[in-house]
């Protein structure tokens, strides 16, 4: 097992503040009461079984959906229909999905130019140097000029990674990041997670991975039903959970 | 040095199969598979050998091919001579004869473009503004700009007005097809009711009687200082109708575009717009292009209709030929031409959206 890195968690400044958030999808309450506070540089795996609104909570800070209840604060911003926060805070937070997203219809260099260039009128050869620098980090410069759809998933998954780096972000959320990938594909992408974890990001993980939990992760967040039902260092949750869903959860999902 | 080795000595090839033995065996697979298959193969050759051999007599052996309506009659096969003499008002139509230079360079300007789009030579915005640009430089060179001599459009008319109205309607309902396509895929429920509505009315009425409308009727409206000419008024008309089609078109490419595309885009911080256009609409426009070329097919030949309304199109001046006092009794030549030259326009767009097909999904993925 990876040795847990060292917590680079800046002490007291905090990044994204959720109070009593809540949301609906129609009668359906997804999200219930949430109160979470991340400090900047603080790394937190988020787990659940499959529809308990992880991803829904994720997408709320960067307002792929609008939360209808509560507030939210990333960066000192607060999030609200204003278009101009909601666009400053995107762009201040990288997102990557379990499908991966990328464009493709564009070049993987057009796919890390497209965002920095649009949003935020970067010359374009500032922008290639930049991309360059984000994929060689990844380890694919060499594909830069290649389509999505020619590269694997694991590869897929590590530009999309480098994407979302390339706007400079100061937070980043992960849905599911592996759970698209083969087998042998899921290392190469989590090896580019713990490096990125290394630099002192801030970073929301939705994942099962749990070798990646316990050896990154500041805190575990164990969501149920669109509830927090624990949270607590990786240590301590997997070795000593308090709650019994938690427990039954767990049983279920590592190894005996 | 003594070789020790043995060294492979390759048996001497088959025989190539002969191309007599693959013809047969062609043949027998896919023309005498079964008894079904012989007999329709046997009813089609039947069919075929008793009108082709006549056919062709006609086009091409008892033709004629040079001379005046007398040879002709002697001959009476095809009169050729007949389209040559009349080739440049089926063209132009009355367009003043000593200007018909200002139409060709446009239509070499047209052929040009065309041949380096289908060459693949120019692409991207380069590809997009030149089309642009191309119907703006036909309308100075053919109405008369820059000091030019002006040409009323009373007397526009021939294939070159078909292409015109075709080229200038394709062009512009293009981009307001794909504007009243993302109202409705993603407007407001004000704009969407808005966009519905146009869309479907103007879908379930037939393209003549938005032509009477506009020809007609339009002047009625309008009040009278916002008078526009009768033309402009029909290609207005075929741009709403075409539209109301390119947006459905695109429609169904907005459909396939997985929700995922745009979430990945404003999660970067990309405004709306930018999503739109740079992410959206380039990926829905390559999923529909085939119907998309199938829709400017269907414009070209639609234009044939602008001749109820008054307008001397191709097929209204081939019409007009066949009329001519001189030349009575060569219909038939008049409008096999014309045919020809639907058919050669149509299945050049064809082929060319037949190949972009082919290019699109391999260069992509
Ligand atoms: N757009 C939507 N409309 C209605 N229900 C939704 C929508 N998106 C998600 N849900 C529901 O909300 C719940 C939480 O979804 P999600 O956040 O994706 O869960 P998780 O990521 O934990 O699997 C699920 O029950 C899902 O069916
Ligand atoms: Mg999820």
């Amino acid at each position: 097992m990876t040795p847990k890195l060292e917590s680079s968690i800046a002490e007291g400044e905090t990044i994204i503040e959720m109070q009593d958030v809540n949301k609906w999808y129609g009668d359906f309450h997804v999200l219930k009461d949430i109160d979470l506070t991340v400090a900047k540089g603080e790394r937190i795996v988020i787990c659940g079984p499959s529809g308990s609104g992880k991803s829904t909570l994720i997408r709320c800070i960067n307002h792929l959906e609008e939360h209808q209840d509560g507030k939210i604060t990333v960066n000192g911003t607060l999030l609200d229909k204003n278009m101009k926060n909601i666009t400053s805070i995107r762009r201040e937070v990288g997102m990557v999905f379990q499908q991966f997203n990328l464009f493709p219809h564009m070049t993987i260099l057009d796919n890390l130019c497209f965002a920095p260039v649009w949003a935020r009128n970067m010359p374009r050869a500032e922008a290639e140097e930049t991309a360059i620098r984000y994929l060689t980090r990844v380890g694919i410069a060499e594909q830069k000029d290649k389509y999505p759809g020619q590269l694997s998933g694991g590869q897929q998954q590590r530009v999309a990674i480098a994407r979302s780096l390339c706007m400079n972000p100061s937070i980043m959320l992960f849905d599911e990041p592996t759970s698209a990938l083969d087998p042998e594909m899921i290392k190469e992408v989590l090896d580019v997670m713990i490096e990125l974890a290394e630099t002192g990001m801030t970073m929301l993980c939705v994942t099962h991975e749990m070798s990646f939990a316990r050896s990154v992760a500041d805190r575990v967040i164990f969501m149920d039903e669109g509830e927090i039902v624990e949270e607590n260092a990786p240590a301590a949750f997997f070795d000593n959970p308090k709650v019994d869903r938690t427990q039954k959860f767990l049983s279920q999902i590592l190894p005996h | 040095m003594k070789d020790t080795t043995t060294s492979f000595q390759p048996s001497p090839a088959r025989p190539a199969p002969t191309r007599q033995v693959a013809a047969i065996s062609w043949l027998r697979s896919n023309l005498f598979g079964s008894w079904f298959d012989t007999i329709v193969t046997l009813f089609i050759t039947a069919l075929l050998l008793s009108f082709v051999p006549n056919l062709i007599q006609w086009l091409f052996l008892s033709a004629t091919y040079a001379g005046d309506d007398e040879v002709c009659r002697q001959n009476g096969g095809a009169c050729w001579p007949f389209i040559v003499e009349k080739f440049q008002v089926l063209m132009i139509g009355v367009y003043p004869q000593d200007l018909s230079w200002r139409p060709g360079l446009a239509g070499l300007a047209l052929l040009v473009l065309a041949g380096l789009t289908y060459t693949d030579r120019i692409r991207g915005v380069t590809l997009i503004a030149a089309w642009a640009i191309l119907p703006i430089f036909a309308l100075m060179m053919i109405g008369g700009a820059f000091g030019m001599q002006e040409v009323d459009q009373s007397v526009w008319g021939g294939l070159m007005l078909s292409i015109m109205l075709a080229l200038v309607g394709v062009i512009v309902s293009i981009p307001l097809g794909i504007l009243l396509a993302l109202g409705r895929h993603y407007g407001s429920p004000a704009i969407k009711v808005l966009c519905v509505t146009f869309i479907e009315l103007l879908r379930g009425v037939p393209l003549i009687t938005i032509l009477f409308m506009a020809s007609v009727m339009m002047p009625l409206f309008l009040p009278p200082e916002l008078v526009i000419n009768n033309l402009l008024r029909i290609q207005i008309g075929m741009i709403l109708f075409s539209s109301a089609y390119m947006a459905e078109v695109v429609r169904g490419g907005l459909q396939a575009i997985p929700k995922g595309q745009s979430e990945a885009s404003l999660s970067l911080g990309v405004s709306s717009l930018y999503t739109v256009t740079f992410v959206i609409v380039p990926q829905a426009l390559r999923h529909v292009l085939p119907p998309l070329i199938g829709r400017c097919i269907a414009l070209f030949k639609d234009t044939s209709l602008v001749i109820i309304v008054g307008l001397l199109d191709f097929l209204g001046m081939i019409k007009g030929a066949a009329l001519d006092t001189d030349w009575l009794g060569f219909q038939a030549e008049a409008y096999v031409f014309a045919a020809f030259v639907y058919w050669l326009i149509c299945y050049s767009l064809s082929l060319y959206g037949r190949q972009l097909e082919q290019r699109g999904p391999n260069a992509h993925t």
